[in-house]
């Protein structure tokens, strides 16, 4: 099976799983409006009491990109269970094409709304008042930083999807992520918690890479550590979740169709 | 392989042995079944018989624990790739996508069977024709009737020809029409020599489309053998007594069975008994000495008095002698090949 082969293979299942998103008009409309809604219930609603320096839009974006990116997550995590609960992997699988090309599908599409929805949030930021005070290059830095982070959180959904029994467990997945940065600097500066939570929150894998996104973009972090040291951390997590979801999801799908 | 199996091999499927466990039961134990080409094998059995996990291992999604299988030249084992290029699965659950229209299922199908672009939009159009789904080809599969599905999902089958095809329980849940429709469909891929496996439950299904049909019970097939040979080795005609109250027919049932257990001849065996419709089936040879005999055996009993009824052989009684059985006799009951 050549090279060629496996490329087509995995653009038609890219294809087939963006087309399903698009189709799903509660999903699209919510990923849609998700970023929009979010962004001016933080800013204006929450936003007044929660300034403490500068403007808060400064200070939320991050945290917004990464609630967006969990929720679609979950989205992703769901589809893949449905697909896997269905017939239309069997079939997959009895035809001559890659087995991984039906997982590369998920994870590309996965990819493709999730940054979609990042540059929404980043759009409607931009549009309320957002100034990110920033080069180039620090901008291209805050690009790969999200990138390695959806890319990790979309294999991390494909294993959960797969390790769900079906789409209803797979959702519950969702409520974690959706959860999670709650619980780190997504909103609010550790300093202003409880100490049981405070230590949580800074060391959960969501806060260095929001604190990462926030020192490129605002020229320093809010927790007071170097934007060197929070980088290194949050690629550390990135590429460490990215590898364990990697591995995990690849064996789960060839456990799962094997049995 | 390939080229001398099309040369030399009579066989599309040659399986030898296949043994699978879930769990510690053995739901398949020791398998072995060949599928002549161009042939259509109906593999019967009562469900959890093992049906569908011999289909998903001859079709590559499950491995075996034990035995080997060769499809159409092509190990089992050693290529998969090389069986999944050559096999085409209808599943139980058709296995299409909702979401996408018909024509988009058909497009993607044909797309990751590598056909060239101008090809596969030719051949979408073909099997769309061919399958009575031109109306609604741009609706999503969604919106179809449980018969448009399986006939999406059996054209998604036939893009390109393939050497095997499997159908696995293909009308389970259809409505009587859509049942009729997709048969006439399944027999003119037949007339094409396409070489089937079916599955399936309804023994008039097999009645209907098998050239042979293999009975599959205990984890084992236990008769082999076109329709006609299965039903005559019942007996010419089964002979119905139905009881008039339920003493009788248990009086009738137990003399029976005590009889069975001494092994006399001209013996009253019960091949079915049901105690709801107080009637008990026996295959006999259709001669009027052995009606005879059998009447007198029945008499013999103390029983009230039956009425008879007689009828021929379906496959149905002979899928209730072997279900009933099986359990207890694992030998294959043996039927004669047909004189080639």
């Amino acid at each position: 099976m050549s090279l060629a082969y496996a490329v087509t293979d995995s653009r038609i299942m890219i294809t087939r799983c963006l087309r399903r998103s698009r189709r799903d008009p509660e999903a699209f409309f919510t990923a849609l409006m998700l970023p929009i809604i979010l962004m001016l219930l933080f800013v204006y609603v929450f936003g007044g009491e929660l300034k403490d320096s500068g403007s808060y839009v400064d200070y939320v974006v991050p945290g917004l990109i990464v609630l967006c990116a969990g929720f679609g997550a979950g989205t992703t995590a769901v589809a893949l269970a449905a697909d896997m609960a269905g017939g239309i992997v069997d079939r997959f699988r009895s035809m001559p094409i890659r087995a991984s090309s039906i997982l590369l599908g998920q994870v590309a599409a996965s990819l493709t709304r999730n940054l979609l929805a990042t540059a929404l949030v980043i759009g409607v930021g931009l549009g309320i008042g957002w100034r990110p005070t920033t080069s180039v290059w620090h901008w291209l830095g805050a690009a790969a930083m999200i990138v390695l982070f959806i890319l990790a959180l979309s294999w991390l959904a494909a294993a959960v999807g797969l390790l769900a029994g079906g789409p209803e467990a797979a959702n519950s997945f969702t409520f974690v992520l959706m959860f999670l940065p709650y619980v780190s600097t997504a909103f609010v500066p550790t300093h202003t918690m409880p100490a049981v939570l405070r230590g949580f929150a800074e060391n959960q894998p969501f806060t260095p890479i929001i604190e990462t996104m926030r020192g490129l973009w605002m020229g320093h972090t809010s927790t007071g550590a170097s934007l060197g040291h929070e980088a290194w951390i949050a690629v550390a997590y990135g590429l460490g979740i990215l590898a364990v979801s990697w591995a995990g999801a690849t064996w789960l799908f060839r456990r799962r169709s094997a049995a | 392989m390939y080229a001398v199996y099309r040369l030399s091999m009579p066989y599309t499927v040659v399986a030898e042995g296949i043994r699978k466990s879930f769990g510690g039961r053995a739901v398949l134990d020791g398998v072995d079944l060949t599928l002549e080409r161009g042939s259509v094998l109906g593999l019967l059995g009562p469900n959890g018989a093992g049906k569908t996990t011999l289909v998903r291992i001859l079709a590559t999604l499950v491995r075996p624990d034990g035995g080997r299988a060769t499809i159409a030249g092509h190990d089992l084992a050693a290529d998969p790739v090389g069986v999944r290029g050559v096999i085409s699965l209808t599943g139980q659950y058709a296995a299409v996508d909702d979401v996408l229209t018909g024509r988009e299922n058909l497009e993607m199908m044909a797309g990751l069977l590598h056909l060239p672009r101008r090809a596969r939009r030719a051949r979408v159009a073909e099997l769309l024709v061919e399958f009575g789904l031109t109306d609604a080809q741009d609706r999503r599969v969604g919106t179809y009737s449980g018969g448009m599905r399986r006939r999406l999902d059996l054209a998604a089958s036939m893009i390109r020809c393939p050497e095997l095809l499997f159908l696995d329980e293909p009308t389970t849940g259809l409505d009587p029409r859509s049942r009729e429709q997709l048969w006439h469909t399944v027999r003119r891929l037949a007339e094409q020599a396409v070489t089937i496996l079916l599955t399936t439950q309804y023994l008039e299904e097999a009645d209907q489309l098998a050239d042979t049909v293999a009975m599959l019970t205990g984890g084992r097939i236990v008769a082999r053998g076109t329709p006609d040979e299965l039903k005559s080795s019942l007996g010419a005609e089964i002979v119905r007594l139905r009881f008039p109250d339920v003493r009788a027919f248990r009086t009738a049932l137990a003399a029976g069975g005590a009889t069975r257990a001494g092994a006399a001849a001209g013996a009253l065996i019960a091949e079915d008994a049901d105690e709801q419709a107080l009637t008990i089936d026996i295959a006999t040879d259709g001669s009027a000495t052995r009606l005879r005999e059998l009447l007198t055996a029945v008499a013999a009993t103390g029983a009230a008095s039956p009425r008879v009824s007689t009828h021929r052989p379906s496959l149905d009684d002979v899928f209730l002698s072997l279900t009933a059985a099986a359990p207890s006799t694992p030998e294959p009951r043996r039927v004669p090949e047909p004189a080639p």
